[in-house]
């Protein structure tokens, strides 16, 4: 609670910006057109995506992944842990679009969703180290981690599955990161996501069946 | 290779959901939306009560006058600060606008903890009375909280606790500057630690729990 106090960004009142993009709903032509400045663009697209512009939306999330990495590095968060930080403020991003306001910066709306998703994986990689630390039997269980060979192929192992996560369909996937990755009970689940659980266990089930299709071919 | 095509399956997931969104309205015009609300009950009060109750009051004793206005300016700035506070990118030095406003009103409200020396013959409310003060804040700061906190659902308040302190903050000064038509008695020490008492109430409710209610899009 206490770090939800603290800013991220210097304490200073925001400037009244000139209103840089007057843009209506516009279609990704009208997006396109003369704007060079980086940013300018990506409000433009992102202007445009609010009004439904597919090509803008995915243009302007792709333009998006290096700031959020800036992001998610300035916090301290660890290479290995970035991608999870990019998924996870994608989503965000994805979630909470209609929050943005064209007349203002772009960069600095997505650099402020990245900071707070970036704290919010440190906390998690906090919470499960700590876990860790004190689960004995994860000890005496736990592989010899010098064998190179071994880690290397199960980060191969974790990046693929994080991939197939990745494009399971939005209530699939939402079900086997609440369930699954997250590790919460169907209620929790039911109350963070606002879905019924019988709802959330029937995409658990289609996801399942999804990954086991993909990796092992065989529903 | 495999790190960027994490994001891009993603970015297509995303890209295939994407539906036109209504922009969230301005904080001012989401401000004046719940402040329509604290006007409906003014005058309601004021059709129960009647102004010339509350006139002959403020023309007696000024400062209790200054201390109202000085509620309805807070009241007024926490919630434009707290709608800011909603749109990720925005400065967390919104949360100091309300400052100025409660400053006024502490102060005159403490102007008036002198009233009985001043003013010997000044009617000072009774611990019963000063009860019911702290009744008629709690109570009618439940609903116009309730209010902020789901006007504010719909944004996304990076810092959910300063946001909510904001919501506390300007649902009690709403409630305190609707007291004022119908109080009864003079502003004494009971009175004005009663006023504390409730806002403080207020206030710590809404920032125990800002962090559950606020977030939905951030689960």
């Amino acid at each position: 609670m206490t770090a939800a106090l603290t800013a991220t960004r210097p304490m200073v009142l925001d400037s009244v910006l000139p209103v840089w993009i007057r843009a209506d709903f516009a279609v990704s032509d009208a997006a396109e057109s003369a704007i060079d400045v980086p940013e300018r663009r990506r409000a433009a697209w992102m202007a445009a995506a609010q009004g439904g512009d597919r090509r803008s939306y995915e243009r302007v999330l792709a333009d998006s992944v290096p700031l959020i990495r800036a992001a998610a590095r300035r916090q301290g968060v660890d290479a290995d842990l970035t991608d999870d930080v990019v998924q996870e403020t994608l989503l965000t991003v994805h979630r909470v679009r209609h929050t943005y306001d064209p007349g203002r910066s772009y960069d600095a709306w997505l650099s402020a969703i990245a900071a707070r998703r970036a704290i919010d994986a440190l906390r998690s990689q906090g919470r499960r180290g700590h876990r860790e630390l004190h689960d004995e039997r994860a000890y005496d269980m736990h592989p010899d981690e010098h064998d190179a060979a071994d880690a290397t192929e199960r980060e191969q192992a974790a990046r693929r599955l994080r991939e197939a996560i990745a494009t399971l369909p939005p209530g699939q996937r939402e079900a086997v990161e609440q369930l699954g990755l997250k590790e919460r009970s169907l209620a929790e689940a039911s109350a963070h996501t606002g879905r019924q659980s019988g709802a959330l266990k029937v995409n658990l089930h289609r996801a399942m069946k999804a990954l086991r299709t993909r990796f092992h071919g065989e529903p | 290779m495999s790190e960027s095509r994490l994001p891009e399956s993603l970015i297509q997931s995303l890209g295939v959901q994407l539906t036109p969104v209504r922009r969230l309205p301005p904080p001012w015009m989401r401000t004046i939306g719940w402040l329509v609300l604290v006007a409906a009950i003014a005058l309601g009060l004021l059709w129960h009560y009647g102004a010339q109750h509350m006139i002959r009051r403020w023309v007696a004793e000024p400062d209790i006058a200054v201390a109202g206005i000085g509620a309805l300016i807070t009241a007024v700035s926490a919630a434009w600060a707290a709608f800011t506070l909603g749109v990720p990118g925005r400065s967390a030095a919104w949360a100091w606008l309300p400052l100025p406003g409660l400053a006024l009103w502490v102060g005159a409200s403490g102007l008036g903890c002198l009233r009985d020396v001043v003013v010997p013959g000044a009617t000072v409310a009774t611990a019963h009375q000063s009860g019911d003060c702290l009744m008629f804040i709690i109570s009618l700061s439940i609903p116009l909280s309730a209010l902020l906190v789901w006007l504010l659902r719909r944004a996304c308040p990076l810092r959910p606790v300063l946001t909510a302190v904001m919501i506390g903050l300007a649902s009690a000064a709403a409630s305190a500057a609707l007291l004022e038509i119908c109080h009864g008695f003079a502003v004494a020490v009971t009175d004005l630690i009663t006023h504390a008492i409730a806002v403080g109430i207020v206030v710590l409710v809404n920032a125990l729990m800002g962090g559950r209610l606020l977030q939905p899009a951030l689960k």
